[in-house]
């Protein structure tokens, strides 16, 4: 076998799988002591355009409480036309249809490489996708206008078969039907009053009439008609929603002086979450919301609409003074449940320059899968192009999305789930292999995900349950099977199966395999999710803390030190990296919210336990790259050293790309040098960071935010808030060179965190 | 009619001269001289005898000529109280009493056959041709009404007539000649037996007749009406009194002769003693019908009297003429009888005095009314930011009855005496008398109605109202898209909106109009202009409606013509196959409240509905009609409405000056007691169509709506009675809502509603200063300005009960009975009304004959002349649907009725109570004028006649069975009767004179009329006709309830009991 670091990369590749640990501690007490535990980042739909699916059924362990599916690390007796479950060993017979099977002919799922294996099932008849657009109309003409125009646009990337609804609200809340020709019909609600889903599904005409409708007249079929009203596919009313969209007006209510618009966007929610509820439960469906502006009215409301109180802050949520938070969070999480519950998701489109209450509908994405998009306007490129990108279509030319994702996770018997964090929600199913203590979403072994684009990926907890004294044969190993089924975008039922072994290993005699095996990025990530977990529902400080501490352990059991001799301490490569995560991780927006409202830590947070490994690492830590006349570009530290007069400095934090002008290279570009013919070579190096960040913005979900500043301009704080402060106002002369720019921040270094750390880490009092 | 006219007239007048009655009339009344009015009728009576004789001749002559006049001047007479026409009016008079004759004919037409003939005869000809046929065939058949002219006709037609006895109604002046004595003794209480000797004539019944009517000094205490009364009693009235009668044959008929026989003032004298005795002694005797008071004669002669002429308002408590006649207004410092008429301009000083007699102090106020060209609209007064002056304490406005003291710096308010400082820019000297220099600039100072412009003090919220909405909810239920309505009303609303009311001058109206369907739910529609199709909202949260938009909903009909022609074409298209058959209501309400809550303005709801609300929601109703409850204690919960949701939406609605039509289409009960109910409160109405057709139901229903949608109306009114010192308004009746003790609120208020209000004594009332009533009405006009309308009205004060019952208004009266009458059933069982009704209009009578008429015999009936008519009235009320328990009626129907009545206006309820009964087979079609109406019996009917009967809510055309083909061929153009389509209700257009003149007359009918009337066609003896009899108010009631006859006898007792 070659490097860890290349099965690490391999088995990415094939399963979207990345552990903590790759090799895995054989009991329990060992399992504990080696702080990070034993966990993986899961990406169920990892685009693996290699991997053809397969048409037929998987085979099932036919051991009620397993049904395990059939997979290469299976034995198999050919001859019986027998598999053995390596789940829990029930021996099984193959189906009749595997009757030609030999070991010159095995089916794909046995081979080695369909570790991860994708099945093509028919259950019933397919069902159409749907897409129901909920949009405030509170909003200004010009984003209005844009709003509009990029909804009709959307219509065109929808397959013709969809099934597409309009929700309008502001200070109502409005359903259109669809397919009545002639007058705009729009059925209304009150912006105030919470309804039952069944009083929705009554008052949209969606229930089955009680008593036949008097005698001798033709009982009108309803049904059909009526479930279809507000639902219908694309290719029927295209022209019809378009007429309608364009009409669309803002909303009609005068607004006060002082006053916000009434918005209200959780009655429209209620009725959105009705409507699918009542006509296509258990379909795959997205409801996208676009807002404009927090709720200001009936339940759900955020803010009320007196403009002099204002929107509340952290600071107000940590002196209790958000009079609405409590009670909005539990209705938009009642919500986002039954949404849930009924598999379809919801998005959220926030563009206002203010916040719009993502705090408390964050769960609506959340727990359903839905994304959150974040921008000033709609009338801006980052919303049109993100949106643009939710439509955006893989190689076969299907959505990059699924629906009704069922994530199911079974385990070798010596080891347990612990729970999972990500955009899903349990489904309360209690098996042999959920384990008693929970991190992130546990209790379940089953998990909904209502909507699965390829980079969504969940962060899975376990725990090794085999007792010290009862060792592991040498050689054993442990194996997670990961069934998702999911609704794929082209409307088919799939299945796709991952299953993975690893080596068991003796904690105590094989210690520094263990160690090599630690992939410390993943185990930054999963160690980021679960303090972000915690971070809901807990003190900040607290989060950093309990971070700090874990950090510590680690470094006490691995590291290698001579007591109470900080500058003894050492790591080893594997863990060398580790550390300087969990710096920035405490620096991050997730886990501070200092200078971040609460949407937008609600926004960041949401992004982080959704998006797969790289992309949460260059949200921990921000990939800084140099452009120079000295050389190529080049990846540099993000520190403020990297800060120098004559570099160009691309910035990636994932939600925003900065690009940096050095002092000098800001003069010359002031200086126009760049339009003069003999400074081509200054015109190029301008080029190349817009050219890289181009790339990333081309492919980036959600579009970042995109700054262009220079030495001292005013946006240079958004670098400057993510560097490693090494120089500060504090030690700038002490240091006595000029090399980078001064940090104005009494935030600790890099240097000072690695310095307290070794200390702590040596001390045999901690 | 003048016929009765001719004939009742007789025996008043002759009575006053011969009988009891008589004297005392002309020993009370300064008889002398009014004599000389009536002189009138001395001569007419003498010339009647002459008529009489040369009836064949005069008649022949022609109604038209001055003969014919004379004999009816005993008519005019009878009014007493407007001699002064009788001289000056030979002219006119002869011109007035032109339509008598006519009526004349008529009468005397239906005996004979052809009934055209008679028309343009005259008497003689009348009876001749009368004669002929009557004998033989009409005799049987034809109706009691033309005696008069028989009388005249001798002997000859009295013979034939006589044997076919039964029918009372032909025998005329034949009987009375020889039979005189029977058909005085068919009268009542007099004749009797009577010695035919008195002049061979009536006398004898005359003489009765006599005693029986009393005229009281003409200018007395008004006509003393003196229902001979038989000593015996009452019995001796009905009709099992011809046996009295010498020609056995006879029986019915005396009552009618008895009028007739009038004529004859010779007998009199004579008649009297006979009359008397005879009364003693002969215990069963009837009534004549056509001698009892007549309202149509009444009413003809107060259009003699009182048409035409300028009424002026300058006299304290003057009595104006009768709601039925045309007369020109001039404000001169008291509010115009279109706005206020009183029960008495001449209140009882003391509550004593008040309670003695039981008339009721009420008025009736039609704020609104709308004022007819030719007089000056109201005067438009406007003080700027400071608004109008009104007294500090009271708060009285500014009017006549201000006395300016102190050298014009202050002013003494008329209603509670407070003195008040003139504010400075309104100060202006005062001349000798006392009376300001600008008296006559000002019409606040000399006028009895004005209008003041209101400042923001009196705006909702201090800001100025918004133009008022109207909104047109549809049912489009099952129901009334099948039937067609919803098209019709679609279709019409196109053409009807182009005339929403306006400002005078305007050039289009500022009202705003929505639109909402609804059947289980509602449906919004959004019409705004930049829109290129309508959009339609559903709301299905019935529970707690909501409109659920502002901008579009409301739009000016110009601006968003095309959008609302479009939806206005789509809506019959859109529903046309709904098979929705439940429906909401009280949230439909409350959708328009909303709607105008979020408009801030006021305005008023069309709805159109058709069946009970039976889908969940509030006010979900349910059935709860039960006949068993009818004669019962429990009979007032039928008229209840069911309450909790609706009458919250009554507030609400009142609150947000939103009011309420109803256009109901039933197949069924829809417990219009409920449905109703919010209509009621917000000055709405409420049209009824049961089983509605488009074919004969649609263009009756479209007048309502227009007339609804065009009436001139003001909203979100608020409504003060002021009153001065010693009395005050205690109780109010109308489609109002009352929050306190005193202020009246209405939603809407528009010209033809009005409100009765009643007073109380709450201290002694002065004879020399008088009682003042000052009416303030503040509402936002049709334009959405917010306006004040002050009407003021003077009224004596007396402490003589013969000068209140003299100053009398018996239409106003009614007005008030009625409708009180009709808020008591809700509380007590409709007997005790009932028997209150009888009790206290006995007590009233009674009271006047004990106090104020001149001594006479106990057995006498003495109605004071303003009152003559007045039981008829009652009676009629007391068998309208509401007050008759009778399981036929429709519970549905009841209240309706008794709602409808709650805002009337006294000319609405004097023509419900007495519809008009006109004949139009021998109309003179050279006259504009329309024949007389002839009352409201079956007598007055005709065999080969055509009637024409209205009461404001229905209108019939009955067909005599033996109608001459010519003028079925000419009014319908089908050769005879039989032809005739079972269910037409409206008459083709023909090119001849009768029938245009016959539909130009019914046009002009359903034009004045608030409300649009169906047109039924009758024949008689079909079954619909029985729907038509109901409407023949002196007769005996269809579903119970005495006849006019029989009630007045009971009447009679009931007085006699209390006098002794």
């Amino acid at each position: 076998m070659a490097t860890y670091q290349e099965f690490i990369q391999q088995n990415e590749d094939r399963d979207g799988v990345r552990f903590s640990w790759n090799l895995w501690p054989s009991s329990r007490l060992e399992a504990t002591r080696l702080v990070v535990p034993v966990s993986c980042l899961f990406t169920p739909l990892k685009e693996r355009p290699d991997l053809p699916p397969v048409q037929y059924e998987p085979v099932l362990c036919s051991r009620a409480n397993c049904k395990a599916v059939l997979n290469p690390l299976c034995q198999v007796d050919f001859r019986a036309k027998i598999w053995a479950c390596n789940f829990c060993f029930q021996r099984n017979p193959f189906p009749p249809s595997y009757a030609g099977i030999s070991e010159m002919n095995q089916p794909a799922e046995l081979m080695p490489q369909f570790s991860t294996i994708e099945y093509i099932v028919q259950r019933g008849p397919p069902s159409p996708l749907v897409f129901l657009y909920v949009v405030d109309t509170c909003l200004e003409e010009e984003d209005l206008q844009a709003l509009k125009e990029s909804l009709q646009m959307s219509l065109s990337l929808l397959p013709p078969n969809a099934l597409v609804g309009l929700i309008t609200f502001g200070r109502m809340v409005q359903v259109h039907e669809l397919s009545c020709e002639g007058i705009a019909k729009s059925y209304v609600f009150r912006g105030t009053k919470d309804l039952s889903s069944k009083q929705i599904q009554e008052m949209l005409g969606l229930t089955k009439p009680g008593t036949a409708g008097p005698q001798g007249r033709p009982a009108a079929p309803q049904e059909a008609a009526a479930s279809c009203r507000f639902l219908q596919p694309v290719h029927r009313v295209d022209m019809n929603l378009t007429d309608l969209l364009g009409e669309l007006q803002r909303d009609p209510w005068p607004v006060p002086q002082g006053k916000r618009p009434l918005r209200s966007t959780g009655v429209a929610l209620s009725v959105a979450v009705g409507l699918l509820e009542g006509t296509f439960p258990n379909t795959g469906a997205r409801v996208m919301l676009f807002i404009g502006g927090p709720p200001t009215q009936g339940p759900g409301m955020v803010v009320g609409d007196e403009l002099k109180t204002p929107i509340r802050s952290w600071h107000d949520i940590q002196k209790d003074n958000a009079r609405h938070l409590k009670k909005a969070t539990k209705y938009y999480e009642a919500l986002a449940n039954r949404s849930a519950v009924n598999g379809h998701s919801i998005d959220i489109y926030a563009c206002a320059l203010d916040q719009t209450g993502l705090l408390e509908m964050k769960c609506l994405s959340n727990l359903t899968g839905g994304h959150i998009v974040m921008g000033d306007s709609f009338n801006t490129s980052l919303f049109k192009q993100t949106f643009q990108r939710v439509f955006s279509k893989d190689y076969n030319g299907d959505f990059r999305m699924a629906f009704g994702g069922v994530l199911e996770v079974k385990t070798s018997r010596e080891l347990k789930v612990c729970g999972a964090i990500g955009p899903c929600v349990s489904l309360n199913s209690k098996g042999s292999c959920v384990s008693e203590t929970e991190m992130g979403i546990g209790g379940t072994s089953q998990w909904k995900v209502c909507s699965l684009t390829p980079s969504t990926t969940l962060g899975l907890y376990f725990e090794v349950v085999n007792q010290h004294n009862a060792p592991i044969p040498q050689g054993g190993r442990g194996a997670i099977q990961f069934v998702t089924q999911y609704q794929h975008s082209n409307t088919q039922r799939r299945i796709r199966v991952t299953t993975i072994a690893r080596n068991w290993a003796d904690a105590q005699s094989q210690i520094q395999h263990i160690e090599t095996s630690f992939d410390q990025e993943a185990a930054a990530v999963l160690m980021a999710r679960l303090g972000v977990f915690r971070a809901e529902s807990e003190e900040g400080p607290d989060v950093l803390r309990w971070l700090d501490r874990q950090l510590i352990r680690l470094c006490q059991k691995f590291g290698q030190f001579n007591k109470e001799d900080p500058s003894s301490f050492k790591l080893s490569e594997s863990l060398s990296l580790y550390p300087q995560f969990m710096f920035h991780l405490r620096r991050s927006p997730f886990l501070q919210v200092f200078n971040n409202s609460p949407d937008e830590s609600s926004y960041y947070r949401h992004h982080f336990v959704t998006q797969d490994l790289t992309q949460s690492l260059i949200m921990v830590q921000p990939i800084l790259y140099s452009y120079s006349f000295h050389g190529p570009p080049e990846p540099v530290l993000l520190d403020s050293s990297s800060i120098l007069p004559d570099r160009i400095l691309l910035m990636d934090t994932f939600f925003q790309l900065v690009i940096y002008h050095g002092e000098t290279i800001a003069q010359w570009r002031k200086a126009r040098y760049q339009e003069m013919p003999e400074y081509e070579n200054f015109k190029q190096l301008l080029q190349a960071p817009l050219d890289d960040a181009q790339e990333i913005l081309q492919t980036r979900f959600p579009m970042p935010r995109y700054i262009d500043t220079e030495h001292g301009g005013s946006q240079a704080r958004f670098l400057l808030s993510k560097v490693n402060p090494s120089q500060t106002h504090n030690n700038l002369y002490a240091w006595g060179q000029e090399t980078g720019a001064p940090i104005l921040t009494d935030d600790v270094s890099l240097q000072v965190f690695m310095d307290h750390l070794k200390k702590l880490a040596v001390s045999s009092s901690a | 009619m003048s016929q009765q006219g001719y004939v009742a007239a007789p025996p008043y007048s002759q009575a006053q001269p011969g009988m009891g009655g008589y004297q005392a009339g002309f020993g009370s009344g300064p008889t002398q001289p009014l004599y000389g009015h009536y002189g009138g009728p001395p001569q007419t009576f003498s010339t009647q005898p002459t008529g009489m004789m040369k009836s064949p001749v005069s008649s022949a002559a022609g109604m038209p000529p001055p003969p014919v006049s004379s004999q009816y001047n005993p008519n005019i007479q009878q009014n007493g109280t407007h001699p002064q026409r009788y001289p000056s009016s030979p002219a006119a008079a002869a011109a007035a009493y032109g339509p008598p004759p006519m009526s004349q004919y008529n009468s005397t037409a239906s005996p004979g056959p052809p009934a055209a003939q008679q028309l343009s005869n005259q008497m003689n000809a009348m009876n001749l041709s009368s004669h002929g046929p009557m004998q033989g065939q009409a005799l049987p058949t034809s109706p009691v009404t033309h005696q008069p002219y028989q009388m005249s006709a001798p002997p000859a037609i009295g013979q034939p007539r006589m044997p076919p006895g039964p029918q009372p109604s032909s025998p005329q002046m034949a009987p009375l000649q020889s039979p005189t004595a029977n058909m005085g003794g068919m009268i009542r209480p007099f004749s009797g037996p009577p010695p035919p000797g008195a002049g061979g004539f009536q006398q004898p019944g005359l003489g009765s007749g006599g005693p029986g009517f009393q005229q009281l000094g003409p200018e007395g205490a008004g006509q003393g009406f003196q229902q001979p009364s038989l000593t015996g009693g009452v019995p001796g009235f009905q009709q099992p009194g011809l046996g009295v009668a010498g020609p056995p044959g006879y029986p019915q008929q005396p009552g009618q002769f008895g009028g007739h026989m009038a004529g004859p003032q010779p007998g009199m004298p004579g008649a009297f003693p006979g009359g008397q005795s005879a009364m003693a002694g002969p215990p069963q005797k009837k009534l004549d019908p056509e001698s009892i008071p007549s309202i149509t004669q009444i009413i003809e002669e107060d259009k003699v009297a009182r048409g035409g002429h300028v009424y002026s308002t300058n006299i304290r408590g003057q009595v104006p003429p009768l709601v039925t006649t045309d007369f020109t207004v001039q404000d001169q410092g008291n509010a115009s009888p279109r706005f206020i008429r009183c029960t008495t301009y001449s209140l009882p000083c003391t509550a004593d005095l008040a309670k003695q007699c039981q008339v009721p102090m009420a008025c009736i106020i039609k704020p609104l009314a709308s004022v007819p060209k030719d007089e000056t609209p109201l005067y438009l007064v406007n003080h700027g930011e400071t608004g109008p002056i009104r007294c500090n304490r009271c708060k009285a406005y500014m009017c006549p009855y201000m006395q300016f003291v102190d050298g014009g710096r202050r002013f003494q308010c008329a209603f509670c005496n407070c003195v008040n400082e003139v504010p400075v820019f309104f100060f202006q000297h005062l001349d000798h008398m006392g009376r300001r220099v600008d008296f006559y600039e000002r019409p606040e100072l000399s006028l009895g109605s004005c209008e003041f412009v209101a400042t923001l003090d009196y705006c909702k919220n201090n800001k100025p109202p918004n133009p008022p909405a109207y909104i047109f909810m549809i049912d489009v239920s099952y129901t009334n898209i099948k039937s067609g309505l919803v098209k019709l009303i679609c279709e019409e609303l196109k053409s009807l909106l182009e005339k929403l009311p306006r400002e005078d001058g305007a050039e289009n109206s500022v009202i705003k109009v929505g639109f909402v369907t609804y059947n289980k739910v509602l449906h919004f529609y959004n019409v705004k202009s930049a829109l290129a199709q309508p959009q339609m909202m559903v709301v299905s949260d019935t529970a707690e409606m909501f409109v659920p938009l502002l901008d579009g909903f409301l739009v000016n009909y110009n601006e968003s013509k095309a959008v609302i022609y479009n939806l206005l074409d789509q809506i019959p298209d859109m529903f046309a196959d709904t098979s929705e058959s439940e429906t909401v209501f009280a949230p439909v309400i409350q959708a328009g409240v909303e709607a105008f809550k979020a408009a801030e303005c006021s305005g008023k709801l069309f709805i159109f509905q058709s069946s009970m609300p039976t889908a969940e929601a509030p006010g979900k109703l349910k059935n709860r009609d039960d006949k068993k409850l009818v004669n019962t204690e429990k009979e007032k919960l039928l008229f209840q409405p069911q309450k909790a949701v609706y009458e919250q939406l009554s507030k609400d609605c009142v609150a947000q000056g939103c009011s309420v039509d109803l256009f109901l289409f039933p197949s069924q009960y829809v417990d219009l007691a409920t449905m109703a109910d919010v209509p009621s409160h917000t000055g709405g109405s409420v049209h009824k169509y049961s089983n509605f057709q488009v074919e004969t139901d649609g263009e009756h229903f479209l007048r309502d709506l227009r007339k609804e949608v065009q009436k001139s109306i003001g909203f979100d009114a608020i409504m003060r009675v002021r009153t001065s010192t010693g009395f005050r308004a205690t109780d109010f009746f109308g489609a109002i809502h009352m929050n306190n003790t005193t202020d009246i609120e209405m939603a809407a208020l528009d010209c033809d509603q009005a409100l009765t209000v009643e007073f109380k004594h709450d201290d002694t009332l002065s004879e020399e200063t008088g009682a003042f009533i000052q009416c303030a009405l503040l509402y936002t006009n049709i334009s959405g300005q917010r306006r004040l309308r002050i009407h003021n009205l003077s009224l004596n004060c007396s402490t003589q009960l013969s000068e209140l019952y003299k100053n009398c208004e018996t239409d106003s009266l009614i007005n008030f009975f009625a409708k009180s009458a009709y808020r008591a059933i809700l509380n007590q069982p409709l007997k005790n009304v009932r028997e209150i009704l009888v009790n206290q209009t006995a007590h009233m009578l009674a009271c006047y004959r004990k106090n104020c008429a001149s001594p006479s015999a106990a057995s006498q009936l003495v109605l004071p002349n303003s009152m003559k008519v007045f039981p008829v009235y009652m009676n009629s009320l007391m068998k309208t649907a509401p007050l008759v328990g009778s399981t036929e009626l429709a519970t549905d129907d009841r209240a309706y009725h008794r709602l409808s009545v709650m805002a009337m206006g006294v000319e609405d309820t004097q023509l419900l109570l007495y519809p008009r009964l006109i004949p139009l087979h021998n109309m003179d079609m050279n006259s504009e004028a329309l024949p007389a109406p002839v009352r409201c019996s079956e007598e007055s009917l005709a065999d080969q006649g055509m009637f024409l009967l209205e009461n404001g809510h229905a209108m019939f055309l009955w067909l005599g069975q033996a109608s001459s083909p010519e003028l079925i061929q000419n009014v319908f153009n089908v050769p005879s009767l039989a032809h005739l389509q079972a269910n037409v209700c409206s008459l083709p257009e023909l090119d001849n004179q009768l029938s245009k003149k016959i539909r130009s007359t019914i046009s002009d009918l359903l034009e004045e009329r608030p409300n649009s009337m169906k047109l039924v066609i009758v024949r008689q003896k079909d079954k619909p006709e029985i729907l038509f009899r109901q409407f023949l108010v002196e007769d005996k009631g269809l579903h119970g309830g005495a006849s006019y006859m029989d009630f007045l006898c009971y009447v009679y007792r009931e007085i006699r009991q209390l006098l002794t």
